[in-house]
């Protein structure tokens, strides 16, 4: 796994918001085809590392390098899918179609109907297809349950083909059977598809399962490595005392 | 039906409005999904204060009309992001301003109101040729603009963040949206005026929305709407001897009721 391509490099990046600290001199890499679970607290500064990485915010300090270039100036935007945290939270009478909300992440300059519709539904139908959720294309997104439609993000994360795959806190709201499910299908992209996963959560359950590596955050990075040295950890002694992590059993 | 066609102003007011309406209708569902639909009536009351503005100062009004309104949605979207307001407060701010500028500039030349309530009013009858194809062409400006950037903005619509992280130029389509409705919201401010421009980017697109399950279908029952509004507005403008701007949104907001209703026994 070590001669993997580098994927991310975090380099000392500290973050602030309206001149409070949320991130500090956080340092770390993922290399290709890991499954990463970024650990820790509510308001341990995960989701905002995540954003980070996207570029959605910019760093108080350090920098951020995405398949080798500074986060700013990385445009192959296609390489990358992310599920954005409470992506479910959707209007039951959103008038999209599943289709449509995977077809949205091929976005492009043409005019809708003309050359390329051929080759959009086929990489809808494919992504759908990965994620099981074909059956449900011409569903009304807001029809759906939550497990059923953190499956249609998956599949509009994935319809580019990605190389790089961020999930924060997926299964936030959904029942423990469905987690399981969907676990087991991100297990299989990283695995078959060979994506890289990077996911936000506070459930070591499914670092148990599935992840390959764990960094884990306390404002600062208080560990990174692998799944089985964080067991050993204290950081993961401390944070399984002080019930900041939670574990279901998948 | 045949006495209504044989009128050249009232075949020049059904041209001019259809294609306005079209493109309110579609440029409205964006604006809708986005909750951002007061922005057109607070660009409406600017706009007020731009026609008041093209009065005083002699110019076209429309053209006055159309530069203080694209101003002010670039001034409302850097308020929104600069100073983090909340809601609609930047554009409660301008439209009041814009309105308090056209009642100033009515006051101080006071000779004017009449022509400034033929554009709070609305008078596509009184269109001329050159209006009408003023008004298409800028209709399909934005509709072409608009489809050529469709998956985007409905990315943009349906999850920002995600669109962001997507590399979709979040910002750049926020502008285009804001410029968009400026243009939207003069054109349809010579159909229905500048007291209902609103309803035409609300009331159409709205009622689209009540039946729709996917997004094409959104769009296609608003246009559907935009254009019976506008064919039966006129319609009954020409027999009932009713004010045509009146006639198309009253028009329109019944046709909502029925989708509503239609809706209604769906659920049910």
């Amino acid at each position: 796994m070590n001669e993997e391509r580098e994927l991310i490099r975090v380099e000392g990046v500290s973050f602030q918001f309206d001149s409070i600290p949320v991130l500090e001199e956080v340092r770390f890499s993922i290399a290709q085809g890991d499954f990463v679970a970024i650990l820790g607290p509510n308001g341990s500064g995960k989701t905002t590392l995540v954003k980070l990485i996207l570029g959605l915010y910019r760093p108080t300090k350090g920098r951020v390098l995405l398949m080798g270039k500074p986060v700013e100036e990385f445009h192959d935007w296609s390489k990358i899918g992310y599920v954005p945290q409470k992506a479910t939270h959707i209007d039951p009478f959103y008038p999209a179609s599943v289709k449509e909300v995977v077809g949205m992440a091929l976005f492009s300059g043409r005019l809708p109907g003309l050359a390329g519709k051929g080759e959009r539904d086929k990489a809808v139908d494919l992504a759908l297809d990965r994620v099981g959720m074909i059956a449900f294309r011409s569903r009304p997104i807001g029809r759906l349950s939550g497990g059923q439609q953190q499956r249609v993000f998956i599949a509009r994360a994935i319809v580019n083909s990605p190389e790089l795959l961020f999930l924060d806190e997926p299964t936030a709201g959904v029942d423990a059977a469905t987690q399981a499910l969907f676990y087991e299908m991100l297990h299989q992209l990283n695995k078959e598809q060979r994506i890289t996963i990077v996911l936000v959560t506070h459930d070591i359950g499914i670092v148990n399962r599935h992840v390959t590596k764990v960094a884990c955050l306390s404002q600062r990075l208080v560990f990174h490595g692998t799944h089985a040295d964080f067991c050993q950890s204290e950081a993961f002694k401390t944070m399984l005392a002080s019930g900041h992590l939670v574990s279901h059993v998948h | 039906m045949e006495a209504f066609f044989s009128y050249g102003f009232f075949q020049r007011a059904l041209l001019a409005g259809l294609f306005v309406a079209v493109a309110c209708a579609i440029l409205g569902l964006f604006l809708i999904l986005r909750r951002d639909a007061m922005i057109g009536h607070g660009l409406a009351h600017v706009t007020f204060g731009g026609v008041a503005l093209g009065l005083f100062l002699n110019v076209l009004p429309l053209a006055a009309a159309l530069a203080v309104a694209i101003l002010a949605s670039l001034a409302i979207l850097k308020l929104r992001e600069k100073a983090g307001l909340h809601g609609d407060t930047a554009i409660g701010i301008f439209s009041s301003v814009g309105l308090a500028l056209g009642i100033a500039l009515a006051s101080l030349a006071g000779r004017f109101n009449a022509d400034l309530l033929s554009y709070l009013f609305g008078d596509i009858l009184a269109i001329d040729a050159l209006e009408v194809w003023l008004s298409i062409a800028l209709a399909m400006v934005v509709v072409v603009v608009i489809l050529a950037n469709y998956r985007s903005l409905m990315y943009l619509t349906f999850d920002q963040e995600a669109a962001k992280a997507s590399g979709v130029k979040t910002a750049r389509l926020d502008l285009l949206l804001a410029v968009l409705t400026s243009v939207t919201v003069v054109l349809g401010m010579k159909v229905v005026g500048i007291l209902l421009v609103t309803a035409l980017l609300v009331i159409p697109a709205g009622a689209g929305l009540l039946l729709a399950t996917s997004f094409k279908r959104a769009l296609v029952f608003s246009c559907l709407v935009a254009f019976l509004s506008v064919f039966l507005g006129l319609l009954a403008a020409f027999y009932l001897d009713l004010p045509a701007s009146a006639t198309v949104v009253l028009t329109s907001f019944i046709l909502f009721v029925v989708f509503y209703l239609l809706r209604r026994k769906r659920i049910s």
